[in-house]
């Protein structure tokens, strides 16, 4: 099976029905199809084929879901980046994985400009929002002449469907390759818990680039449900309004999110009974937030869940297990396995603490040509060529071998749900005149799960306020990278080899 | 008032927008499109907004027609200060 065959399945069944909701636009099955059928009719003309990388650089929006539909039938492979990305990590990820073709829109231009002056691979650019042809600038096909459009006939479930980018520690994005046949396998896992439905009204407010947003487009569209595409994560309110309005059934949340919506006030107001089914990932719930979702919404079936861009999912929380065990996230999700092993990778028994490793046809091809860091997390298995995905994340089991997380095994930050390597930050602050050096660290905050920190000396006779540091960070990082506090010292602790010493840094 | 819009433009400046990013945002551009201003941004104008001009920004006030560009921030807090 391919990822776009459920999609286009759905739009032969139900050309009339509502696909997307987003603003003030409404686009139906059919409409989209046509859409689609344009872009890739514009990409085969422009020579993208089976295996070649098409960025989507992209806000949550119509064309996201039309792009992703579009490389797919082409054979080639889409790679979703962040809309907030900056440009030097743009060209990297163009130039690094030769991508033949960025998708993106009008509003983006400064990023995307910059990082296509450094990326010669890119033999074509659509941008959404603007019209015409300017060299390998192209305006994005109005629908209507491609007629079905061209696709490739050769694609088989063990071809790259999507490169996923994810935050590595050495600082550079790791490209997590994915097949149709993982991609696939991880849909039919999750659908087999959580059992959407075509009656369901999605409301996505997080955003597609990322692995639990995009397999809600995905998922909505092949299901043939209506999805909600909700931009305004700024403006609570906002959202709130949107899942009245729309009568939304399913919302795929984060922690920092559902912090937010439940700190409006008056938000028992609103009509949410539409609501029945609600999921947490990323990082745990606090509890605090969890009873009040459960006194908020009683009608709605409450997930909590544990995945990473890897494998897309590896475990859930039932439930009606929920009052029984509320901080564990399960026991791993259908079709796969997943146990605790020691340092010297031996299976633990229930009760123990090791390092979560899993298997089954999910889990990812391995790390666009980055050889070292697939063999640390792709390790051989008991079955002759298989390969067993090493989380690095520590859990603890109980007795009946329900999983709870414990702590990450690399210096990885979880800030609003996102992961941020602290060297990458590290390297972007080093680049500010007047920085000797510096050390960024994770800390407690309620908001935002861990706050980024950074401890910065400055060279002699310089002068430098938080808020430059921070501003400067800004402008070369996705935002939820900036550091959140600067604070000067005098000097940094080092260990005995003469790194900088990081634990006692808060 | 205009120089207060003027205030409000520098303080955007000041504290979100650097180097090639310095872009001459319009006055009814939306911050949000342009990646100026984030959720935490965002939070951090209305900090702002409720330190410096001593007003209350209730959540329902939270909303992109009173924070989401320059115009409407200014008419926003025009209408804070006249109630």
């Amino acid at each position: 099976m391919l990822l776009h065959e459920a999609f286009e399945a759905t739009c032969e069944r139900l050309p009339g029905k509502t696909a997307i909701i987003c603003g003030r636009e409404r686009v139906s099955y059919g409409e989209l199809a046509a859409r689609v059928a344009a872009l890739a009719a514009l990409l085969h003309e422009r020579g993208v084929e089976r295996g070649d990388r098409v960025a989507l650089f992209l806000e949550s929006s119509v064309e996201f879901a039309v792009a992703v539909h579009a490389v797919l039938r082409l054979g080639a492979v889409f790679m979703p980046v962040s809309a907030l990305t900056k440009a030097d990590k743009l060209a990297y990820i163009l130039v690094d994985t030769r991508c033949k073709a960025l998708l993106t829109q009008a509003h983006l231009r400064p990023v995307w400009d910059d990082a296509l002056q450094r990326s010669p691979c890119v033999s074509s650019c659509v941008v959404a929002g603007e019209s015409g042809q300017d060299g390998r600038l192209l305006g994005w096909p109005a629908p209507g002449s491609a007629g079905a459009g061209p696709r490739c006939r050769e694609l088989i479930d063990q071809d790259l469907a999507a490169i996923i980018h994810t935050s590595g520690t050495t600082g550079l994005p790791k490209g997590a390759m994915l097949s149709h046949l993982n991609m696939c396998s991880a849909w039919n896992s999750v659908q087999a818990y959580l059992g959407l439905r075509e009656d369901d009204v999605i409301g996505l407010a997080l955003p597609p680039a990322f692995s639990y947003g995009l397999y809600h487009v995905l998922m909505a569209l092949g299901l043939g449900a209506t999805l909600v595409l909700e931009r305004s994560v700024a403006f609570p309110i906002k959202v709130v309004e949107s899942l009245v309005r729309e009568r939304v059934t399913v919302f795929p949340g984060v922690p920092t999110l559902y912090a937010a919506l439940l700190e409006l006030s008056g938000i028992e107001g609103h009509d949410l009974s539409a609501l029945r089914i609600v999921t947490n990932a990323a990082a745990a719930l606090p509890d605090v937030h969890l009873q009040r979702l459960r006194e908020l919404l009683p009608q709605a079936q409450l997930f909590s869940m544990y995945g990473m861009t890897e494998c897309k999912r590896i475990s859930y929380l039932p439930p009606e297990q929920l009052d029984l065990r509320p901080t564990s996230v399960g026991r791993g999700m259908p079709n796969q396995e997943c146990w605790l092993v020691d340092e010297a990778g031996q299976r633990l028994p229930n009760g123990s603490t090791g390092e979560l490793v899993v298997r089954g046809s999910h889990v990812m091809r391995g790390y666009w040509e980055k050889p070292a860091e697939t063999a640390q997390r792709l390790k051989p298995g008991a079955v002759p060529g298989e390969r067993i995905l090493h989380t690095g994340d520590t859990f603890r089991t109980d007795a009946e071998g329900w999983l709870y997380f414990v702590a990450r095994s690399d210096d990885i930050i979880k800030t609003r749900g996102e992961k941020v390597a602290p060297r990458e930050v590290e390297n972007a602050i080093q680049a500010l005149s007047g920085v000797l050096e510096c050390a960024v660290v994770g800390v407690p905050d309620e908001r935002l799960g861990q706050a980024v920190k950074a401890f910065v000396k400055v060279k002699p006779g310089a002068v430098l306020a938080e808020r430059d540091v921070i501003r400067h960070c800004l402008a070369r990082l996705e935002s939820y990278m900036a550091p959140k506090s600067v604070v000067f010292v005098e000097h940094l602790p080092r260990t005995d080899s003469g790194k900088i010493r990081k634990t006692g840094l808060q | 008032m205009p120089e207060t819009k003027a205030t409000l433009r520098q303080y955007i400046r000041d504290n979100f927008i650097l180097g090639s990013q310095a872009m001459n945002f319009a006055d009814g551009d939306s911050f949000m499109e342009l990646h100026i201003l984030d959720s935490t941004g965002f939070l951090e104008l209305v900090s702002h907004l409720e330190e410096t001009y001593g007003i209350t920004v209730k959540d329902e006030e939270m909303v992109p027609e009173n924070l989401d560009s320059l115009d409407a921030l200014h008419a926003f807090l025009m209408r804070k200060r006249a109630a």
